[in-house]
């Protein structure tokens, strides 16, 4: 009888479509929660640093004085404090993981005075 | 007396992907004695709390284990919270408790199939986690990670869900619950599961009190002892019972654990129907400056947080007590007089997570 019920699940899984997706021709989506990486509309930044106090890993820098705004990719665990404790509401969490890099350090930079830096580093 | 020869199990082994290593002394393929040693994979994660301030421990606690994530940040914030006097909102202690049980229905279906991996069923391996996956689907999408909820915090939990989407998770729920019936349905009835596990890895109700097993192993040598009849979090609000059987082999303690799985199913329904309207957090003020034990139920059995508090925003103390920790000494107990072939089920029936042993 037990064999019987494992038959069942057996065939239901060889007459369905396969659990597993044709990657990399079909991604799977993500959800709308997904935390998966930390942007920054840098225009409504104050550089206030606060999310640089916040940030478990110390993935995030600020400077003030430069008006720079740097995050570490490969520190970050996508946590969402900085998000959280924004008072600008200038950092969001996107659903989508950050893509994948060739190198370490500040892979994401962002510099008000000179935005053609931060086109630099994500090119 | 036969020839006794020493047969060294792990610290890599195609059955368990975690590191720990037993000495196995052997008299033809009888095991008389394992040995263990543990501390390959120590992270130091106890004296982080000297570098980083309450608050924020609540991420390396959730990192302390990979598959009982939420319930470790949960029993963190439990033994801040009892040390500082916070009160919970009530929602947030149904969200802990619904958060709480699907990620003991997704350890227990993880285990499910490493157990019957373990003894070379395959294609039941390959349906548990088949189930499993569309448990984490619900999960990334209620609190946003697949297995670092990062949804537990000091005072409350970080995200709430809305009226929709507890009843469609409820819904969904329904559905993982009637796949899960038809695999549970194996290890229950199949002849090959019994072979393999019926006595095997005894375990008496004598030996299991003795040598201080926790958990589903405890449980399956017919005692109830269950954290969660401490009433934490809304477990006092909920009707159930321990799940107890009186097996003491290994087939009894994966009997525990299929019970289980539609115990934290029925858990959770009750929570969405009762659970409250209000706030899900409140807010932290002022530093830790005593001392405090939290016990909490984790899918492996009973974890001690202990934490003690100097009145600055980094604790003095931190100890974690893990339930794989607590029932190594009745492994080796089960060990003794078994069959060399059988090593690899009796080990995973404590289901072993080493990294948490040694954080």
């Amino acid at each position: 009888m037990a064999q019987m019920k494992i038959a069942k699940v057996i065939t239901r899984s060889v007459l369905s479509r396969p659990a597993t997706r044709l990657y990399p021709f079909e991604k799977r989506p993500f959800f709308r929660n997904t935390r998966g990486s930390v942007s920054i509309e840098i225009d409504k930044c104050i550089f206030c640093g606060i999310c640089q106090k916040k940030c478990p890993t110390a993935a995030i820098t600020v400077v003030k004085a430069s008006k720079d705004w740097q995050i570490n990719r490969l520190r970050c665990i996508a946590c969402n404090a900085c998000v959280e404790a924004c008072p600008k509401k200038c950092l969001a969490m996107e659903n989508a993981y950050s893509p994948a890099v060739v190198k370490k350090g500040a892979d994401d930079a962002f510099h008000q005075g000179d935005k053609s830096k931060a086109e630099a580093t994500q090119a | 007396m036969a020839t006794r020869t020493i047969i060294p199990f792990g610290p890599q082994h195609p059955v368990l992907p975690e590191p720990i290593h037993l000495d196995l002394v052997l008299e033809d393929e009888r095991v008389v004695e394992a040995i263990p040693s543990i501390g390959f994979i120590h992270r130091g994660l106890e004296k982080l709390v000297e570098k980083k301030d309450f608050l924020e421990m609540t991420y390396v606690a959730e990192r302390i284990c990979g598959i009982c994530s939420f319930i470790h940040g949960q029993a963190y914030s439990q033994a801040i919270e009892g040390m500082m006097k916070i009160d919970v909102p009530e929602r947030a202690l149904y969200l802990r408790t619904i958060w709480g049980e699907m990620s003991r229905i997704h350890s227990h279906l993880l285990w499910l199939g490493l157990f019957a991996d373990g003894f070379g069923f395959e294609s039941l391996f390959m349906h548990s986690w088949r189930v499993r996956e569309k448990l984490l689907d619900i999960i990334e999408e209620t609190t946003g990670g697949r297995v670092i909820f990062g949804t537990a915090k000091i005072g409350g939990v970080r995200r709430d869900m809305d009226t929709f989407a507890l009843n469609r998770i409820q819904g969904e729920l329904k559905t993982i619950e009637k796949q899960c019936r038809e695999i549970t349905d194996v290890f229950k009835k199949d002849g090959s599961v019994q072979r393999r596990t019926k006595g095997v890895g005894n375990l008496s109700n004598k030996d299991a009190i003795a040598l201080g097993a926790v958990g589903p192993t405890v449980r399956g040598s017919g005692v109830a002892i269950d954290m969660r009849k401490l009433g934490y979090a809304a477990y006092a609000k909920i009707n159930w019972e321990p799940v107890v059987e009186t097996g003491c082999d290994c087939y009894a303690r994966c009997m525990v654990r299929c019970r289980e799985l539609y115990q934290s199913f029925d858990m959770i329904y009750q929570a969405i129907a009762k659970i409250p309207e209000g706030p899900v957090d409140v807010k932290v003020t002022g530093n830790p400056s005593s001392e405090y034990f939290a016990r909490v139920e984790q899918p492996r059995g009973e974890v001690i947080y202990y934490v003690k508090g100097n009145g600055s925003k980094n604790l003095e103390r931190f100890r974690v007590r893990t339930p794989t920790f607590a029932n190594i000494p009745p492994l080796v107990k089960m060990l003794g007089g078994c069959e060399l072939a059988d090593v690899p089920v009796i080990v995973l029936t404590i289901d072993p997570c080493i990294s948490c042993t040694e954080r």
